[in-house]
């Protein structure tokens, strides 16, 4: 699980095009939107398109994603258990 | 009737160099690519905004240019608010379209980037400087073979002449693959340059 968190942080900070992060800087229960990263909406469709790419899980329901996304820790637990690739 | 309008400010970003009011800047090496050029500047001039990181290089370019310009300018926040933009290029935003068209190019591997494809839009660059500085002024985006100083002169004295806004933020901004070439100048009724559609194309070709 710790190898997916660290996978997660590196992706994020690459495709979200985070400059000013690493990986040591988001802690696993940071809050992904609003006050933690400060992702916004483009970034959350970007991540429901990393799910598809990497990892083979189609988000269709926003709710779903809502609560998916909150933090490192949540994303990871949730693909851990879903992942088809 | 015909207003004898004058330049506040100008300033040309092309070939890794920066120069502002005909004046030399700053210089780079000129092997260094132009995103990594833009985040040298970025880092530089310490702008603190991360979203920067998020825009193609076209809004790079014109984040920078318009972020020179709107400093040396020295303009009330409020005259910065209804300032009018016209700005113009020749490649639109066809470097972006065809990353995005990387991305759907194969019907097996089809994921398009949401992140991408916001920018596949030209004018984008007009709003990424007006929510940076907040201007709710008029603006309008014409793509052009080459820089037609007459079109953005008869643009902006009539978004002044008709009271549209006091102050027009003008230029070209345009990145083509490795290529970009940015300027961007002010037009006000007060300024420290005449302006001319003739001065304007002279200060374009000599800098």
């Amino acid at each position: 699980m710790d190898a997916l968190k660290k996978e997660l942080k590196e992706s994020i900070i690459e495709q979200l095009n985070l400059e000013d992060f690493t990986v040591e800087d988001i802690a696993d229960d940071d809050t992904l939107f609003g006050d933690g990263l400060g992702l916004d909406s483009i970034d959350a469709l970007e991540l429901i398109v990393m799910l598809d790419k990497d990892y083979g899980i189609k988000l269709t329901d926003p709710n779903e994603g809502k609560a998916v996304f909150v933090s490192v820790e949540v994303l990871a637990t949730y693909i851990a258990k879903h992942r088809t690739k | 009737m015909k207003k004898q309008l004058k330049i506040i400010a100008y300033c040309r970003i092309k070939n890794n160099a920066i120069s502002l009011n005909g004046k030399s800047i700053i210089t780079k090496d000129k092997d260094l690519s132009f995103s990594d050029f833009a985040k040298q500047i970025y880092k530089e001039k310490q702008l603190a905004y991360p979203k920067f990181f998020k825009m193609d290089n076209l809004c790079k370019l014109a984040f920078l240019t318009s972020e020179f310009l709107f400093e040396a300018a020295k303009l009330d926040s409020e005259i910065i608010k209804n300032t009018g933009i016209v700005l113009s290029n020749k490649a639109s935003s066809l470097d972006t379209d065809r990353k995005h068209q990387d991305t759907i190019n194969d019907k097996d591997n089809y994921f398009p980037s949401p992140a991408v494809f916001v920018y596949t839009l030209a004018n984008i660059m007009i709003g990424e400087i007006s929510i940076r500085h907040q201007i709710k002024g008029e603006n309008a985006f014409f793509v052009s073979e080459k820089f037609n100083e007459t079109l953005i002169e008869h643009y902006a004295s009539s978004l002044i002449i008709n009271r549209k806004s006091s102050h027009i933020l003008c230029g070209w901004v345009d990145v083509d693959n490795n290529n970009y070439d940015a300027f961007m100048y002010l037009v006000a009724e007060e300024g420290s340059y005449n302006y001319s559609k003739e001065i304007i194309k002279n200060i374009y070709t000599q800098n």
